[in-house]
């Protein structure tokens, strides 16, 4: 048995040159196809037998630009972050957290959680782990909170279906409320409100290290990448379909000030409904942004429309339930709670600003 | 051989599961598979992401569903 543990030990196939070549090549065929997506949906959507400027032809023409280019630009950003996260590690990240105090804490945890690598059902023994190890409560929300919230799916559905400016902005806020929520929650000393069989791992002894990683090579890092590209897509195919879809219709179909009269920034209940709204909603970043991106061209307001995906995608009923098993009741209100106060309070600052 | 495989009962780590029965059932080897659900458990190894996988009470992967010939090697 080998002890290097966590490297997939997967035959090599092929020279790694071969493998930088292949990586230039699809690069540049991408780039090819995806200057070419405007002429080629045009040319599909002149193929159904709708006038292009009716409500039909509209939605058919956003529905056969926006799902390819989106499958394009996930599948290059994916990729890329797949290699970028190969680099970080869950283990790694808790070494550079343990002892941290509150505040560097709070933004290096925050920044880790864009990094690391993270599937919500891992997301109890991550907890634990961290927790475990002397990393704060508060420095540990920050890093549960930033995780799902600043995603490549979200930041890449944002760039291509509303703008880059959105998306940075998107990244940027998320980033602060995960900060600020986490180091509120510190603040509380809410640790007695943790289940009593977390505390007890608490007080003492920490887990034991696993064995240190060995270093991958460039060839594994790509293979990572490639694997992450295949899961994701695994997931969320559907939803990127089914939302841009609905996005169409919306797109086609809603009238103008129907949206300005509900989402726009004069009425002022529009956010926390927003909030409200966005908690029991499950779905991820790909079903809800086609959505969004359609909402904001009905004149929808910014602020409201970025509170609602916050919502959607940080304060889900279905992440509760499963930390749930090591945070009591009282600290998922408190959870719930903070969190949601940041997402209004941003969603009202846009709306103010812009 | 006695392997445990550590995770929530997440698809991943039924995957994992499967393989490790597929796997031993091709070598012939007699595995005896035990599936630790418990979250108590699972963090008593010091595992951070599942699935993890348990072989002669020492964790040898975590994180994502093993390749085949992983599995191969901690059967030999």
């Amino acid at each position: 048995m080998s002890a290097d543990i966590t490297a997939p030990s997967r035959p090599a196939s092929g020279p790694a040159w071969l493998w930088h070549i292949g990586l230039v090549v699809f690069v540049a065929l991408w780039w090819l196809v995806y200057r070419q997506l405007i002429p080629a949906s045009e040319w599909i959507t002149a193929l159904i037998p709708v006038d292009r400027h009716s409500h039909t032809g509209e939605a058919f023409a956003f529905f056969f630009y926006d799902v390819p280019k989106v499958m394009l630009l996930l599948t290059l950003i994916v990729f890329a972050m797949g290699v970028v996260r190969s680099y970080f590690s869950p283990e790694r990240t808790r070494a550079l957290l343990a002892g941290k105090r509150e505040g560097v804490g709070n933004v290096l945890a925050a920044s880790l959680g864009v990094m690391t690598p993270f599937c919500s059902c891992s997301a109890v023994p991550l907890f634990i782990g961290l927790v475990s190890a002397g990393v704060p409560l508060g420095v540990t929300f920050s890093f549960l909170i930033a995780a799902p919230m600043v995603n490549e799916v979200a930041l890449v559905l944002l760039f291509g279906l509303v703008g880059w400016q959105v998306a940075v902005t998107y990244a940027a806020f998320g980033l602060i409320i995960a900060i600020i929520a986490g180091w509120v929650i510190g603040k509380l000393h809410l640790e007695g409100w943790l289940q009593d069989w977390v505390r007890d791992i608490h007080s003492g002894a920490t887990a034991p290290d696993a064995a240190d990683d060995a270093p991958l090579t460039m060839v594994e890092r790509y293979r990572l990448g490639i694997d992450a590209v295949r899961e994701i897509f695994g997931r969320i195919w559907v939803w990127i379909i089914l939302g841009i879809g609905m996005g169409a219709l919306i797109h086609g179909y809603v009238p103008e000030d129907l949206m300005v009269r509900i989402m726009g920034a004069e009425a002022w209940w529009s956010v926390p409904a927003a909030v409200v709204i966005g908690i029991p909603m499950y779905t991820n970043a790909a079903g809800v942004i086609p959505i969004v991106e359609a909402l904001l061209g009905k004149g929808a307001a910014l602020g409201t429309v970025l509170a609602f995906m916050m919502s959607v995608i940080a304060l889900s009923l279905p992440e509760m339930i499963i930390l749930k098993q090591v945070l009591t009741l009282r600290l998922i209100v408190v959870f719930i709670g903070v969190v949601g106060t940041g997402i209004l309070a941003i969603g009202n600052l846009f709306n103010l600003l812009f | 051989m006695e392997i445990k495989v550590l995770g929530p009962g997440c698809a991943k780590c039924k995957a994992t599961a499967d393989l490790i029965t597929r796997v031993a059932g091709e070598t012939g080897k007699a595995v005896q598979i035990e599936k630790i659900e418990d979250m108590r458990q699972i963090v008593g190894f010091g595992v951070m992401t599942t699935p993890a996988v348990v072989v002669g009470g020492k964790v040898v992967h975590r994180g994502s569903v093993p390749s085949h010939d992983q599995v191969l090697s901690w059967l030999n």
